[in-house]
């Protein structure tokens, strides 16, 4: 059994938030910077390298890359054998997106009630997804999602008949759709099987994994490049305005399911693709 | 082509501005989005004024991040059109000329824009770090209690931009991605078959 203050975590996803508003991960980095290279519109290219300075200021001058900060969705892989004291977790990780968002100058865009829509005004609460895992180390990953993008996610309720073609029609079509609302050159996180709001988090979780990091499952692999060939070719991008870089990345993770359903989640995400990972 | 352009727009640049065209704005804009349009739609519908003088005037669909000491604004890039038009085309005919955001925009949108010798600008979604060091400086003039949602004047120098929807109606979202589109080969493998894959390579 291993102990771990609450405080830890308070202070681990406060700074995680400002890094990760500020830098992108060397994985996005390069995946930007050998688009602009091998994009054929010149405004794209245009567009692109205008990311890339983007990306420069943000760092130099502090300026969040983005103004969209987010909603910050965080993910916590418990070890079983930790045991918290100090407080209760949940506000421990509010507490540290609080103070993230109200230090690091990052916008306040989270409203109380979706309906009745008041600002609270420091950016909480958060999305909290926690998991188990063997041992007593603690993995925090702190994803902030923009909603430029989010609001072009999809999730289909796909019959087993309709198989891969299915899934990937149904990639498309949620890319398609999104076009120049989604930020692109987007990443597309995508989850098949499971349940409902199983394949929404399979696809939210897969934007985290590494852009230049391909399934292991050899289908899934060649679908995921297949997709991204075939998105690249869709003629939108870079910012929907023509070109032949219109994702970074499709990162596909799939789940067992029922014999009667096939769940595809669709989650795009922006170039602003924003995750810090720290283990504790 | 390349433009530089004065804001608030004259009728003469709003009719000349060309979809494509990459445009850099100085002068004087707003910024408003959801919160602040519903408010200014709100006032409408009882007969009040608004907070801004719409004529000429170019609204900037952003909501910054909080400013740095010493600094005008925070990050500050577009937000996505789309969930404007529904109030778009009551503010175009009452005399805006520009709106700034990104992303498609309705037909009913797009419509007003033609009838009101109207233009739609893009900015680059995402690039909110470099957009900031066009504006010089910023200030809230109206619906302060909406934090980054308030109307926000903003002086801005050679503020980069491109032409999406013209006054002609021309829209550079669907001519430039039919430009790059290719019509793509399916490829039909199985899954539960690797071998036959592996023969395809």
């Amino acid at each position: 059994m291993r102990t771990i203050h609450v405080s830890q975590i308070t202070q681990n996803i406060k700074e995680m938030c400002i890094e990760a508003n500020h830098c992108l991960a060397p994985d996005m980095d390069c995946a930007l910077k050998e688009a602009a290279s091998a994009e054929k519109s010149p405004l794209g290219r245009q567009i692109l390298n205008q990311l890339q300075d983007n990306l420069q200021i943000a760092q130099e001058d502090r300026i969040p890359i983005c103004q969209d900060t987010g909603m910050a969705v965080i993910f916590l892989e418990i070890g079983q054998d930790v045991h918290f004291e100090g407080g209760s977790l949940e506000d421990a990780v509010n507490e540290g997106v609080r103070q993230g968002y109200v230090d690091g100058y990052l916008r306040k865009s989270v409203v109380k009630d979706p309906i009745i829509r008041e600002n609270t005004k420091d950016n909480t609460p958060a999305v909290i997804h926690y998991e188990l895992k063997p041992g007593d180390s603690v993995t925090i990953t702190v994803a902030p999602k923009g909603f430029g993008s989010e609001n072009m996610s999809r999730v289909f309720m796909l019959k087993p008949a309709d198989g891969i073609e299915g899934v990937k029609n149904a990639v498309l079509t949620a890319v398609k759709d999104a076009g120049p609302n989604a930020c692109p050159p987007m990443v597309v996180g995508v989850g098949v099987g499971g349940t409902f709001e199983k394949c929404a988090l399979l696809a939210k979780k897969a934007l985290t994994r590494q852009v230049n990091k391909r399934s292991d499952i050899p289908y899934v692999k060649e679908m995921e490049e297949e997709l991204l060939d075939r998105i690249n070719r869709t003629g939108i991008g870079p910012g929907g305005l023509g070109g032949t870089t219109t994702a970074l990345a499709v990162n596909i993770d799939t789940y067992p399911t029922h014999i009667a359903g096939l769940p595809v989640a669709v989650n795009i995400c922006c170039h602003v693709n924003r995750h810090a990972a720290r283990t504790i | 082509m390349e433009r530089h352009i004065k804001a608030p727009l004259t009728d003469e640049d709003a009719k000349t501005l060309k979809a494509g065209d990459y445009v850099y704005i100085t002068g004087t804009i707003y910024t408003a989005r959801d919160a602040a349009h519903l408010r200014m739609d709100e006032a409408l519908d009882q007969n009040q004024p608004l907070p801004i003088a719409l004529a000429h005037n170019i609204i900037y669909y952003m909501g910054p991040s909080p400013a740095r000491e010493g600094r005008p604004i925070g990050s500050a890039g577009p937000t996505t059109a789309s969930r404007m038009d529904k109030y778009a085309p009551r503010l175009l005919d009452l005399g805006l000329k520009g709106m700034i955001g990104k992303g498609k925009r309705s037909d009913a949108v797009r419509e007003a824009i033609v009838r009101n010798n109207a233009v739609y600008f893009a900015a680059v979604g995402g690039a909110g770090a470099l957009l900031s060091k066009s504006i010089t400086a910023s200030e809230v003039v109206a619906y302060d209690d909406l934090g980054t949602e308030a109307i926000r004047r903003l002086t801005v120098e050679n503020f980069p931009v491109i032409v999406v929807v013209d006054a002609d109606g021309n829209n550079l979202y669907e001519t430039a991605v039919k430009a790059y589109r290719e019509e793509t080969e399916v490829k039909n493998y199985d899954p539960r078959k690797p071998d036959q894959r592996d023969a395809e390579h």
